[in-house]
Order: structure tokens, then sequence, then C-alpha cells
């Protein structure tokens, strides 16, 4: 019951920071030198690890659509398969568990430091507002940068899904593409990309709530990591098929 | 319950000192002036303003003249001495670098640190760093500076040149100072007042003759335990 009651708090503390973290941002000045660093940290910089993820999924999709399609003649629309389920699924959540685990992490460790060196007090205390400063920035950094490598990892999803169509199945680049492009309407790329962005909401404003509420040291601070890693994770899986659910019924 | 009666008045241009064992609350009670920690009942007033109940946004003006050299300094890791110079000065509306650069320089130079600017904090020891501290907290020219340990694990030079400092604020910049302190040597050489926080109350308030002179058992352990002698020592600090 306790857990329960914590686990309530925490939403609606996490709340009430996201509201926070809205006027802040555009409270005056706007600084939007820490956003560009923040993107260039937490989205430019994680270009590689969304990119080497994304071309084996799509290579190992399309190795197990195409061997399972084999026997009823219809391997040859393994690129169908392969490009509606990475542009609706599994790009934008193999991306945001990747970026989760790697910006969210560190949110929470940089953050947390800073919390048990007395450095937020010190935000506070030389009359700046800490939300402003280092919440609100990595925040709008993870809005920007989710959508932009999940677009990226459903191109590269999908072309390593052609690579290994071309090699088992015997299909053409081009008959390949002209079937991703008649399956793919608008509709999947908004779906993942919606996704996406809720996504970059829940890696940043997770990461930085729980560095900003780390106590007990350096050993607070592992714990701190720890914890907002497996609390993205949950929040990415569960939030997803909430969202997944609630796009199908609307867009089918 | 930190509290149960802690009634103290701090008057302009004094150094006081609040001294008592560990974890009685001394710096929860300077966080609470400045509103790091919210008290949950009782009053607190800031050049007469309640501030128990300010929003933090109404808080930052308090703040803009109270400053804090917390105990680790806190300064931020990843900005220059400069940087980490300039960052109140940026909050209070300053714009023109060469005014800063000039601050900062004014600064440093007030806690014996010049031509320190570029180096990153990671460079610089703790004595260094609490002088940096302090060169932060004193950059936008704060009517009060609430020290919370200045001295806590420093060398004797730099536990001397630290009290030089607290001493130079008050005699060149007429700051008030609250400082926190296990070290009875620094409380006997920079206080006007010594208050002393003892079981959950604000146990005595006097001036260094009447700390000395108190009868009172518990401020006499904490002074014996802290010096050996009740023997007035020679204060006299090298000053900055």
């Amino acid at each position: 019951m306790r857990q329960v009651a914590d686990l309530l708090a925490a939403i609606g503390a996490v709340f009430s920071l996201s509201i926070q973290c809205f006027f802040a941002f555009f409270r005056a000045p706007m600084e939007l030198r820490p956003v560009f660093y923040q993107v260039d940290h937490a989205g430019i910089q994680s270009w590689s690890i969304t990119v080497l993820t994304a071309v084996f999924t799509g290579m190992v999709m399309a190795l197990q659509f195409s061997t399972g399609l084999e026997p009823y003649g219809a391997s040859m629309y393994t690129g169908k398969l392969v490009a509606l389920g990475i542009v609706r699924e599994l790009g934008p959540v193999l991306t945001a568990l990747l970026v989760g685990g790697r910006v969210g992490s560190g949110f929470a460790a940089e953050l947390g430091s800073m919390a048990v060196t007395e450095q937020i007090d010190a935000i506070r205390a030389l009359g700046a507002d800490p939300v402003k400063k280092l919440v609100a920035p990595r925040v709008l950094a993870c809005l920007i940068a989710l959508p932009l490598l999940t677009m990226l990892a459903d191109v590269v999803g999908c072309f390593g899904g052609m690579l290994i169509t071309m090699d088992e199945v015997g299909i053409t680049s081009r008959f390949y593409v002209q079937q991703v492009l008649d399956t793919l309407w608008v509709v999947d790329l908004m779906h993942g990309l919606m996704k996406s962005v809720f996504f970059g909401y829940a890696i940043g404003i997770i990461g930085c709530f729980v560095g900003m509420h780390t106590t007990g040291g350096t050993e607070g601070v592992g714990h701190a990591t720890t914890r907002s890693v497996v609390a993205t994770a949950i929040t990415l899986l569960v939030s997803n098929f909430l969202l997944s659910k609630l796009f199908v019924s609307i867009y089918g | 319950m930190v509290y149960e009666d802690a009634t103290l008045d701090i008057y302009p241009g004094e150094t006081l000192t609040i001294i008592g064992g560990s974890g009685t609350g001394k710096s929860v009670m300077l966080k609470m002036l400045i509103g790091l920690l919210r008290a949950d009942a009782g009053s607190i007033q800031a050049f007469g303003t309640e501030v128990t109940k300010l929003t933090e946004t109404q808080f930052i003006p308090i703040r803009r003249r109270i400053a804090m050299l917390f105990q680790g300094a806190a300064l931020f890791d990843s900005l220059t001495v400069a940087q980490n110079i300039k960052y109140p000065l940026r909050e209070h509306g300053w714009k023109d670098e060469k005014e800063m650069d000039a601050r900062v320089h004014e600064v440093l130079e007030l806690v014996g640190m010049p031509n320190t600017e570029k180096l990153k904090p990671a460079a610089l020891s703790g004595g260094m760093r609490k002088r940096v501290g302090l060169a932060r907290a004193i950059a936008v020219r704060p009517e009060v500076i609430l020290w919370d340990e200045p001295t806590t694990g420093l060398d004797p030079i730099n536990i001397r040149r630290i009290n030089g400092l607290i001493l130079s604020m008050q005699e060149k910049l007429g700051v008030t100072s609250v400082v926190v302190t296990h070290d009875m040597d620094t409380c006997f050489t920079v206080s006007n007042r010594i208050a002393m926080l003892y079981e959950r109350r604000i146990a005595f308030v006097g001036d260094i003759e009447e700390t000395r002179n108190s009868g009172l058992k518990y401020v006499e352990e904490f002074i014996v335990g802290g010096r050996g002698t009740l023997d007035p020592a020679d204060d006299e600090v090298t000053k900055v």
C-alpha cells in the first residue's frame, strides 16, 4: 500500500515538475544555447548507437519475416511488414530505450552529482531557478532529438531490411522500396513520431526528476542512475502499448 | 522536529557564530534563512519580510541580498572560476562582459586568488575552492553572508586565511555574517556574538567574554572539547 502511495506521489511530483519546466522555459530570458548544447549531447551524439541498433533490427526482422512467409509463398511482401514494424513500433521504441539508457541515466547522474554536492542549492541561493537552468533545456532537447533520431532509425531500419530481403528473397532494391512506399502512409509515420515526442519527454523529465531528488552522496548517485534507467524503460514500454492502442483506435 | 525554541536576532554589520554538536541543525538554520529548506512552523524574518510563506520566485529578491558559502563551496564543475563568479552577476542582470571581467578580477584579488580565472574547480585545492566560492558569493555585494562550516577540512594556514576573510568582509564591505562552525578557534576569532544550539533550542547567546564565562556546563564542555582550555588563546590572524 505504501509503495502505491509512493508511486502516486512520484507521478504527481513528475507532473508538477513538467508544469514548472514548461513555464520556466518560456519565462524571460529565453536561453537557447543550453538547449542546442543538450540537443548535440543527447541527440546528435546518439546517432551512431541509433543507426547500429536500427540496421540490425531491420535485418533480423527481414530474416524472420522472409523465412516465416516463405511456406505461404508470400516472402516477397517482407518489405511491407518490415516497414510497418519499424516505423510504427520498433523504430521509436528501440531508439527511445537506447537513448533513455544513454541520455536519461546521464541526466540522472549529472544532476544527482550536482544535488549531492549542493550545486543545485547553490543555483537557488544565487537567485536562479534550477528548473529553468537544468531541467527545461534537457527536456526540450529530448523533445527535439527523439523524433529526429526516430526518423533516422526508420530509414536505416528499412535499409537494413532491404539488404537481407534482397539476399534471402532475391527481390530488387527498387521492388523493395516501392513496396515500402506503397505500404507506408503519413499516418504510419505520424504514429511513430508522435510516440517519439512523448518518449523524449519521458526520458528527459524522468532523468531530471530522479537526478534533482538524489540524496545519499556518491552511493545515492549510483542508485539514482539505476532508478532512472528502470523507471524510464518501464514508462516507455507501458506508454508504448497505451499509445499504440490509442492510435490504432483512432487511425486504424 | 529540528527545533523547539530557536529565537535568534541577527543585527546589521555583526558576525554571529552558531555553534553546537553535529546534527543539532546548524546548517539547517542557515538553509532556512535563505529558503533552501522551509520551516513547518514558526516565523523567520529577513529584512523585515516574513519569508516562511514565500514562493521560490518571491524569494529571489531576498536571495540577492543574502549570499551563502556552502561547506564544499558548491562550485559548478563544468564552469571555469571566472564563469562561476559571473553566474550570479548574469542572474542580477549584468550584461557587459568587460564590467563582469573587472568584477571577477576584483573579487579574486580580494580573496587572494588572482590569475585563476581560467582554472576549472577540479584543479583547485579545498581551501582555494572555498575562496572561489566566497568570491562568487561576494561578487554581487550581498548585505549578509551565510558561512556553512567555512574552515572544515582545511589546513591551519587556510583556516587562518578564511578567518581573515570573514573579518575582512565585515571591515571592508560592512557585511553581516552568520557563521556555522565546530571550530572554536574560528568562533573566537571572528565572532561579535556566539549562539549555541543545544537540545533543539538556542540555549545560549552572548559575546566572546560572556561565552567564556557563561558558567553553563554544555557551553564549557563544547569550548573545552574544541580547544582543550577555557583560557583565551592568541586569536590574531593575518587579514587578507
